[in-house]
Formats: C-alpha cells, sequence, structure tokens
C-alpha cells in the first residue's frame, strides 16, 4: 500500500503518470530504489509471516484445540520459519544496505546497478513462489498444499517417500533461488565497499555499517553457498533419483543437518550483523559521543564472522556426535561469546558520558541492549551441551531464538525505519504513535518470549500442533498467545504510521538527527545521483567535522 | 547544504581502488568455491560407502590427456591477455581460439567418459551413492566449463568483430580469473575422484 | 538543538522495572515447579530422578547462578547509564565530551569474559563426558527403542520381549545399579527421545545408531515424547517411561515372555483379525500376524494407551481407533478398517483378551 503512495508521490513529482512511475520502479537500477523495494517486500512478507504465527499461537492457546488441522499447523510453522528468515529479515537488511552503503560511503551508485535489480527481483520471486505453493504444492485439487516439512527440512522427512507431492519442490527451489538473489547481493555490496569509496574514505573512516555489511556480505558468500548446494542434492535426490540423503541406499540424514547448520549457523550472524550496525549508527547519535572503541567494534565483528563458522553442530547435539565433537563445539560456541560481550560492552561505553536523547530510535535500541544480553544468556546456556540436550527441540529454544530474531534484530529493524524513514521519504514518521508502537511492543514482546522459556523447561517440545493437558504448560502457553496479539497490534500501529506520517509528516530536513555520516548531507530523499560533488572526506564523522570546525575529529584520525 | 566544505584539501590521483570487476568475480569464486566444497565433502564422505557396484575401482579411468587440455588451457588464456594489454589484437584472438578449443576438447572428454559409463557399466546417477555424487561433482565441473566456454565464445565473436582491444583487457581480465577458477577446481576434482576416492 | 523536550524523563526506570519483573517472574516460575508433589505429572527438567538429568540439573545451576550474575552487572550499568546520562533540560547546549575509546578497558571486558567462557567450558566438558562416556555395566538392561511415524517400538533382545511406547525399565539402586542402555534406531524418519525427568534428548536418525543411558532413582511413571519433527503426527508421538520395582519389573518380564493366552470364546474375532490388513503391519505372538510397521499386539492389553498415548486403552476408543483413527489422530499411518458393526465387535473383544 505505501508502495503505491511512493509511486504517486513520485509521479507527481515528475508529472508522470501512476503506470510510467509504477513502470519506472520495476525497471529501476537506482540502489536507493531498490532499497526500498526490499524493505516494501519484507513488510509485506513481515505480514504474512506474523499472521501465520497467530494461527500457530490460536492453535496453541488451550489443549487438544481443534482451531488448524495438524496438517495445517505443520505448514503454518514451516512457512513462518522460512519466511520470517528468507523472506522478511533477509530482504530487509539487504535494502537497508543497499540504501545506506552507497550513501555513507560517499557513492553515486552502487558497484553493479543491474545485478542489483536483477537479485532483487530474484529474491522477489523466490518469495512469490514459496507462497504459490498454496496453490500448486498438490496440483490444484484439495485445499492446496504449502511444504510441512520444517524450515531445516531434516531429511529424509524431504524424501519422495515422506514428502510426494511438490510441496517440498516449492520450498526447495524458492530458498534456492532467493539464495542466488543473496550472493549477487552480497557480491554488489562488496564491490561496492573496496571499489567505490570516496576520495578520504578508507576503509578505517568507514562507518561501521560499511564494515558490518562487509562482514554481512562475506558470511553470505561463504554460508548461503553450502544451503545452495545442499538444495541442490535435494533436487538430484528428488527428480534423478539421486541418494545423498536417502538412508535405504547409504545416504546419511545427518549430512544434511551438517550442510543445513554450516549455512544456518552462520545465517544467525547474517541477520544479527546488520542489526548491529542500525545500533552502531543509531547509539552513538542519540548519545551524542562518537561510538566507543571502533577498531575493536570492527575487530570483534570479523571476529564473529571467522567463529560464526565453526559453531554449527552446536545446533546438533542430540544428534549422538561423539564426545570430542561435542566438546570442540561448546568450546567454539563459548568462544562467540567474548566478541559478543564486547560488542555491548562498547555500546554501553557510547552510551556512558553521553547525553542521551530518547527518540523512537533510540528507544528501541536500548530495549535492543538488553534484550540482546538475556538472548546471549540463554544462548551459552544452550552452548553447554548436556543442558542442551534438555533444551534443545524444546519451547526454550523457541524462546531463546525469539530473542534474537524479535527481541534483538527486529528491535533494531524497527529503530533503522525510525531513524532513516526521514532520509528516504523526507517525512519524519510520528513521535507519539512512534512510542505507542514501541511500548505496546515492548510488552507483548515480552509477555510473549520471557514466559515461552517456561514450558520448555516443563518438557515442551516445539513444533507440536497440540499437547496434553495436565503437564503444568497452560496458563503459560494462553498468556503467550495474548501477548503474540499485543505484538500484533502494535505492528499494525507501525505500518499506520508509515502510511499517515508519509502523507502528513513534518518534513524532515536533511539531518533531523543532527547525525554525523554522509547520508545526512544529502537531501531527503536524496537526488538519483546521490551527490551532486563526490565528497572527500577526512574522518570517520565527516559531519562533525564539518558542524565543528574548531574541533574536528580529523585531528585525532 | 553544499558539499564544497566536505571536500577539503585532497589531491586527486592519489586515490586509487580495485577494479570492481575484479573484486566482483573474486566474491564469486569465492561463493563457487563453498558449494564445491560441499560437493567434495559429500563425495569424499560417501566414498565407499556404496551398498551396490559399480564402484570407482571398477570403472574409472584417469583422464590424463583431457586434464592436460585443460590445464593447459589456463596458459593460453594468460598469454592471450598479455598480449592484449600490449594491444596485439591477432595473437590474442589466435590464443583465445586456442583456449576454447581446450575447453572444448576438455568438455568433450567428459561427455565420452560420461557415454561409456551409462553405456558401457550401466552406471547412471540413480544406479547407487557412488553414481550419484560422481556424476553430480564432475557434472558440477562441466557445467562450469561449459559457461566458460559460452563467455569465452561471445569474447571471441566479439574479437573477430573488432570490438574487443586493449581497453577492453580489464574486463576479458575478469572472464580470464573465471577460467582459471574452473581449472585450478578440477585440480581438485581430478585428486578427489581420480585418485583419493578410488 | 540541545534544548531537548524531557522525552526520556522516567523511560529508563519504566524499562528496568518492567525487564526485572518479568525475568523474577521466569526464574520464579522455574523454581516453583520445582517443588514437587510425588507422582508429579509435569516433566519437569529441574527434577530429575536419575543420573544423568542429576549432572544436567547440577550443570544447569552452576550456568544459571554465572549467566545470572552477568546479567545483573551488565544490566545494572545499563540501567545506570540510560539513568544516569539522559539528557535533561537544563544541560549545557555544548556537546558531551568525545570520548573515542580506552584500551584498558577494552581489554578487561575481553580478558574477563574470556576467563568466564574457560570456567564455564571446563565444567560443561566434566558433565559431557561423564554423561556420554559412561562406561555399561555388566548388570545393565539393553533396549533397542525404534522411532516409528508416529509411535516407539522397544525389543529387549536379551529378554525376547517386543512392546511399544511404555517403556518398562527397573529402578536402579546406587548400591546395586541396572541402569537401562538405550540403542536408538529409526524406521523412517527423524524422532528423539525425550524423558526430561530421566535423561537429555537424544535422536533416533535412519541408518545411525545411537546410545543414551538412565538409571531412575525411584519408581514411578515419567512422560516424555518425541522431540524432534518427525512428521504429521509429531505431537501425538508420546512417551511414557514405567520404572518399575525390581519384583515388579521381574513379574512385568515374566508376562510379556508368556506366550499369548489362546480363548475360544472369541474365536470368531481372532479370524477377523487374522483375515483383514490388521495382520500386515501388526503381530501377535502365536498367530500368522507378523507384520512390523505397527506395534506389537502380543500383549496390547497391559499397555495403558493405545496410539502412542493418544488414547487410554478402553474398549470405546478402540473400536474407534479402528474404524476411524482420523478422530484420534489424524494423520496417522492407521488405515480406517471399516468394518461391520458386528466383525468390529468381536474384533475388539478379540484384542481384550490380548493380555
Amino acid at each position: 500500500m505505501s508502495s503505491d503512495a511512493i509511486a504517486i508521490r513520485v509521479a507527481d513529482a515528475g508529472g508522470r503518470t501512476w503506470v510510467e512511475s509504477l513502470h519506472d520502479w520495476i525497471t529501476t537500477v537506482d540502489h536507493k530504489r531498490l532499497g526500498i523495494l526490499y524493505i516494501l517486500y519484507a513488510l509485506l512478507f513481515l505480514v504474512i509471516g506474523g499472521l501465520e504465527a497467530l494461527v500457530i499461537r490460536i492453535q496453541l492457546i488451550r489443549p487438544h484445540n481443534d482451531f488448524v488441522s495438524p496438517q495445517v499447523f505443520n505448514r503454518m510453522f514451516t512457512m513462518h520459519g522460512t519466511t520470517m528468515i528468507f523472506f522478511v529479515i533477509m530482504p530487509v537488511m539487504f535494502g537497508f544496505a543497499n540504501y545506506l552503503v552507497p550513501l555513507m560511503i560517499g557513492a553515486r551508485d552502487m558497484a553493479f546497478p543491474r545485478l542489483n535489480a536483477f537479485s532483487f527481483w530474484l529474491t522477489a520471486f523466490g518469495g512469490f513462489l514459496l507462497y504459490f505453493s498454496f496453490l500448486g504444492g498438490s496440483g490444484l485439487y484439495g485445499a492446496g498444499s504449502a511444504p510441512d516439512v520444517g524450515w531445516w527440512a531434516y531429511a529424509p522427512l524431504t524424501s519422495r517417500a515422506f514428502s510426494p507431492g511438490h510441496s517440498a519442490d516449492y520450498w526447495t527451489i524458492a530458498v534456492l533461488v532467493s539464495g542466488f538473489g543473496s550472493i549477487g547481493t552480497a557480491t554488489n555490496i562488496i564491490a561496492t565497499i573496496f571499489s567505490m569509496r570516496c576520495p578520504g574514505m578508507t576503509l578505517g573512516r568507514m562507518p561501521l555499517m560499511g564494515w558490518m555489511s562487509m562482514v554481512m556480505s562475506g558470511l553470505v558468500l561463504i554460508s548461503i553457498s553450502p544451503l545452495t548446494a545442499a538444495q541442490v542434492m535435494l533436487i538430484v535426490d528428488r527428480y534423478l533419483g539421486g541418494h545423498f540423503f536417502d538412508t535405504q541406499a547409504g545416504g546419511s540424514a545427518a549430512l544434511w543437518m551438517h550442510f543445513f547448520w554450516i549455512f544456518g549457523h552462520p545465517e544467525v550472524y547474517i541477520l544479527v550483523i546488520p542489526a548491529f550496525a542500525f545500533a552502531s549508527e543509531i547509539i552513538p547519535v542519540f548519545s551524542r559521543k562518537p561510538i566507543f572503541g571502533y577498531p575493536v567494534m570492527v575487530a570483534a565483528t570479523v571476529g564473529i564472522g571467522f567463529i560464526s563458522m565453526s559453531v554449527w553442530a552446536h545446533h546438533m547435539f542430540t544428534i549422538g556426535m561423539n564426545s570430542a565433537s561435542n566438546t570442540f563445539f561448546v568450546l567454539t560456541t563459548m568462544a562467540i561469546a567474548v566478541p559478543t560481550g564486547i560488542k555491548i560492552f562498547n555500546w554501553l561505553g557510547t552510551m556512558w558520558g553521553g547525553k542521551i536523547q530518547f527518540k523512537t530510535p533510540m528507544l528501541f535500541c536500548v530495549a535492543f541492549l538488553f534484550q540482546f544480553l538475556i538472548a546471549g544468556l540463554t544462548g551459552i546456556m544452550l552452548g553447554a551441551a548436556p543442558f542442551n540436550w534438555q533444551l534443545s527441540g524444546s519451547y526454550f529454544v523457541i524462546a531463546h531464538f525469539h530473542y534474537v530474531i524479535v527481541g534483538s534484530i527486529l528491535f533494531c529493524i524497527f529503530g533503522a525505519v525510525y531513524y532513516w524513514y526521514p532520509k528516504m521519504t523526507g517525512r519524519m514518521l510520528n513521535e507519539s504513535l512512534g512510542k505507542l508502537h514501541f511500548w505496546l511492543f515492548v510488552i507483548g514482546f515480552h509477555l510473549t518470549f520471557d514466559l515461552m522459556h517456561i514450558p520448555g523447561l516443563l518438557g515442551m517440545p516445539r513444533r507440536i500442533y497440540t499437547y496434553e493437558p495436565g503437564r503444568g504448560w497452560e496458563i503459560w502457553n494462553l498468556l503467550v498467545t495474548i501477548g503474540t496479539f499485543l505484538q500484533a497490534i502494535a505492528i499494525l500501529m507501525f505500518l499506520a504510521n508509515l502510511v499517515v506520517s508519509y502523507l502528513k509528516g513534518a518534513e524532515a530536513g536533511n539531518d533531523p538527527w543532527d547525525a554525523w555520516t554522509l547520508e545526512w548531507s544529502a537531501s531527503s530523499p536524496p537526488p538519483v545521483y546521490n551527490f551532486a560533488a563526490i565528497p572527500t572526506v577526512e574522518s570517520r564523522r565527516p559531519l562533525w567535522d564539518r558542524k565543528h570546525p574548531e574541533d574536528p575529529d580529523s585531528r585525532y584520525d | 547544504m553544499s558539499n564544497a566544505t566536505l571536500s577539503m584539501a585532497q589531491e586527486p590521483g592519489a586515490w586509487k581502488l580495485p577494479y570492481r570487476g575484479k573484486v566482483g568475480m573474486a566474491c564469486l569464486i569465492i561463493a563457487e568455491s563453498a558449494i564445491f566444497t560441499i560437493f567434495v565433502v559429500a563425495y569424499l564422505y560417501y566414498a565407499g560407502r556404496s551398498l551396490s557396484g559399480p564402484t570407482p575401482r571398477e570403472v574409472l579411468e584417469t583422464p590424463i590427456f583431457f586434464t592436460i587440455c585443460l590445464l593447459s588451457s589456463s596458459l593460453t588464456i594468460h598469454f592471450a591477455e598479455k598480449f592484449l594489454e600490449r594491444g596485439s589484437r591477432g595473437a590474442f584472438l589466435g590464443l583465445w581460439l586456442l583456449t576454447f578449443i581446450l575447453g572444448g576438447l576438455f568438455l568433450f572428454g567428459t561427455a565420452q567418459e560420461w557415454h561409456r559409463l551409462i553405456y558401457e557399466h550401466g552406471l547412471t546417477i540413480s544406479t547407487n551413492l557412488f553414481g550419484t555424487t560422481y556424476y553430480s561433482l564432475v557434472g558440477l565441473h562441466a557445467f562450469h566449463v561449459t559457461v566458460g566456454l559460452i563467455m569465452l565464445g561471445i569474447v571471441f565473436l566479439f574479437g573477430l568483430a573488432g570490438r574487443v582491444g586493449a581497453e577492453q583487457s580489464a574486463r576479458v581480465g575478469v572472464l580470464s580469473m573465471y577460467w582459471h577458477f574452473v581449472d585450478a577446481v578440477w585440480v581438485v576434482v581430478f585428486t578427489v575422484v581420480y585418485i583419493v576416492g578410488r | 538543538m540541545n534544548l531537548r523536550r524531557r522525552e526520556g524523563e522516567g523511560v529508563a526506570g519504566r524499562v528496568a522495572g518492567i525487564l526485572l519483573l518479568l525475568l523474577g517472574l521466569l526464574f520464579a516460575a522455574g523454581l516453583c515447579t520445582a517443588t514437587p508433589p510425588q507422582d508429579n505429572p509435569i516433566p519437569n527438567i529441574f527434577e530429575p530422578h536419575s543420573t544423568p538429568a542429576d549432572s544436567i540439573l547440577h550443570l544447569s545451576v552452576f550456568v544459571l547462578t554465572i549467566t545470572g550474575l552477568i546479567f545483573l552487572v551488565v544490566f545494572i550499568l545499563l540501567v545506570y547509564a540510560i539513568v544516569k546520562f539522559r539528557a535533561r533540560a537544563g544541560d549545557s547546549p555544548h556537546e558531551p565530551p568525545q570520548v573515542y575509546g580506552s584500551t584498558q578497558i577494552e581489554l578487561a571486558w575481553t580478558v574477563i569474559p574470556t576467563l568466564i567462557v574457560v570456567v564455564l567450558f571446563l565444567a560443561t566438558t566434566r558433565v559431557l563426558h561423564a554423561i556420554q562416556d559412561a562406561p555399561k555395566p555388566a548388570s545393565a538392561v539393553e533396549v533397542v527403542a525404534i522411532g516409528h511415524q508416529f509411535w516407539w517400538e522397544f525389543r529387549y533382545p536379551e529378554l525376547g520381549i517386543v512392546t511399544a511406547n511404555e517403556l518398562h525399565i527397573p529402578v536402579s539402586d546406587p548400591a546395586n545399579p541396572t541402569p537401562t542402555y538405550l540403542k536408538l534406531l529409526s524406521a523412517d524418519t527423524d524422532h528423539s527421545f525425550w524423558v526430561p525427568q530421566l535423561a537429555g534428548k537424544t535422536d533416533l536418525i535412519p541408518n545411525r545408531v545411537n546410545r543414551m543411558w538412565m538409571d531412575p532413582h525411584r519408581t514411578g511413571v515419567f512422560l516424555g515424547q518425541c522431540a524432534q519433527y518427525c512428521g504429521t503426527q509429531h505431537a501425538k508421538m508420546l512417551l511414557q517411561v514405567s520404572v518399575d520395582s525390581p519384583e515388579d519389573f521381574k513379574s512385568w518380564v515374566s508376562a510379556q515372555q508368556h506366550a499369548g493366552m489362546q480363548d475360544d470364546s472369541v474365536i470368531a474375532g481372532r479370524k477377523v483379525f487374522e483375515t483383514t490388513a490388521c495382520v500386515n503391519c501388526h503381530s501377535v505372538g502365536g498367530t500368522t500376524a507378523t507384520g512390523r510397521f505397527g506395534p506389537d499386539l502380543t500383549h496390547m492389553m497391559s499397555r495403558h494407551t493405545i496410539a502412542a498415548g493418544a488414547a487410554e486403552n478402553t474398549r470405546e476408543n478402540l473400536r474407534l481407533w479402528i474404524q476411524n483413527p482420523d478422530a484420534i489422530k489424524p494423520g496417522s499411518l492407521m488405515p480406517a478398517m471399516k468394518l461391520s458393526e458386528s466383525d468390529l465387535d468381536a474384533l475388539v473383544s478379540y484384542l481384550e483378551t490380548l493380555r
């Protein structure tokens, strides 16, 4: 809906018809428009994935509920997971990186604008293909059939014997196609950062958003590719009669687990590192201080990138690996807590001694710090392999990773939207609606995901469509479901804010937050070419230097 | 605001960044290496685990001649690129054609081997784990050779039309990076399939 | 620029209050449920009755303590920062001092977490090896557990017993231990064996052999269920472990080893059983039925539940299960038998003699 609004406004500006401007948007190779397309696309899927979550929660509100059938429930959690990971968080992150990285490093576009458009449309096609499975999964007879194999699609559940029809194929091909899109965009981001920085923008002066986008893109290259390879193997199995994961012919189900998690764990960091990037841009500006320990932040990010590639099997502590392997993965998993902890302390150090302004973007980032702390600590619990034998596969794990993905990543995304929306549209988001959104979402989030740890401790496994009464799970599930509805209302407020502020918001001006990175020197929204003259920078905070010629950063650089 | 205030003294020309094509190709190569790694791991993991024959020892023959073809094409493309940089188009075109022919020969060798395996030994992708992993890994490499040949062919046609000169050498260099990568992968595949896995 | 409105007033306090409240609730809830009456049906991981689950509990308490302390320290620092350093109306219009970092502080918050990680790692490794590499005593009971969509098959190779869904094992006296060692296999997809009060979970994976063990310290029935998504009816792949006193276990074993009694009064039902598709999937000792896809029915009336715990083992439920399994467990692999009323009655009467 707001894409139309944007299109209309552009049409007004240029005096073009609605159809012409729609055509402009579809054929665009401008990194800013593609960035916005990514974000709008992700918002669409956020709503869809959220509705699926609501179906799941309504079904679990009481034991032996029959709101949906087990088949539908299994499709819902499969689609919810796949959608949120591949078609909400990843596109949002690519959208922001696309929009911001060229502006922040003083470039006029990405290194390969047409590859950029191609990658976006591949990702978009992947998402639509996944949802087409509702119609095409088992032909058009019956109610239609989306994949129901879980978002890890563990073998041999995906083999022809256990997943007849085409539903698993939709999952495989949708993820495969969007994976190609991700690899394309990641290549583009890295090439942009290496080859398009404006004069003076050395790597050491690049905003942390640039560094973190680069590490994230590197992880995409190294970890999406194994998933691509595994998907190709699955297609070979399903269509050409191959035996990669065919346990009847000597194939190994555990091999798929390894391949999937070799992708799956770095994927968590692919999602969370851009969230760190948002926090690292927003917290300094609203604390009125530079980021504390920039070189350490960069080192910690790169460190997390490397370590994250050696921890995958902590998702597999229950598959019966020998104790030596388990010990190794305990060690790497615990080790990754160190650079992650350093980051939290550095954000704390940034706020320390500042003058913190609690505007909506900052509120989301502060909540992120608390929630990410808890997510990290429950992560340590899960990393202690024997404790993991009790916790894994239970609702405790669900609570833990929603603390990461909602409590940390989604909170940072909301912060980023409130922070950069003025740059993208030229209008401020409504601050009161924003605060309301924040508080309602915080309460809903904690009601849902704090309490969700408990049924896990009481032995409730994940991915069950119903449960037996009398096991102490009822009250927690009821409260969790109520919290979900609070979150849904908050999201509706957020969407309303996006639309209302677009039409009626206060004019933003170039630099509404009195910030320091280059994107705030362009107009809001920036012109197609971004900068009339390519800027030259001399420190990490070019706009600080300009605003404080008596005390520029470049003096210490 | 104007950007003039930002652009203080900085000598133009002192600011040199890598060519974006090379960076992009390097990224692609990293991603492709990860894909090949997974297929190689699967091949090695399943080596000797097939429940039925034929086994690699029974049916594989080491393709020495075609390997030499492919590896020497790395040399020819390297020199072709050097000649292009210096502006000698004729030598470039000749060596480029030679590269294309050597790559084509290699692909012919793969086709011939597959034909022999399928029709003489009855080994297909669905026969056993060896068949599945062998055809996937070698096929994935052959697919990359095919893509490379198509790109080489396009450049060659442009070259015949006189459209490839020294100013295009950076772009040609990007394609040459890809071709070197395909050759390097073959060294790994060759070692894994014909030496370690046998 | 810096004359900002007092929007942030009290925000920090409220964030802190809510977070503290919720966190307290979380831990309080964990503790409340940890004070049990006898035979609590809640499969609480904090109420272990077997050595592996017990060692895990000790490790958990240690890890929870350390992470709890870390949480407190960082939480207090964060709250202090957002309360102390928020912008106020009376502030000077100047920006605060621009601090770029401090090597000493950075070093401190790298080294301290590293030390904590080392401690946690060592504690974890100790428990990990103690559980995973425990030698199997000669007195151990050996059970093969096979996961099926969507039920459990238990075979006692040394005792010649085959049963389903309700595992019987002896209580293990620490002075004279009789732990149970499970060999875990799968007939189709991945499953996971999880009875929280007895041990952590271990997956059952096709074409792979996994092992786990437990040595219950007290008798009783312990609940669990499949913990790895295995298909449509993953939710109703329930599991119960009946820990018997040595005498009870002995009498259970001898009852199970006894071949089924043939009762001539239900010969009609037996005929129905042997002439329909039942025999393709189910076994009954002493008959022509030797199927392996479904649970062994030789002593099915000794079990309290049917359909892997989805329903009580009563005459009404048996009738429903045979005629319309979807009413109990939609998507299970048990087909609807579509028998006539008289055949159904005869069949259920026959099944009721399989004790």
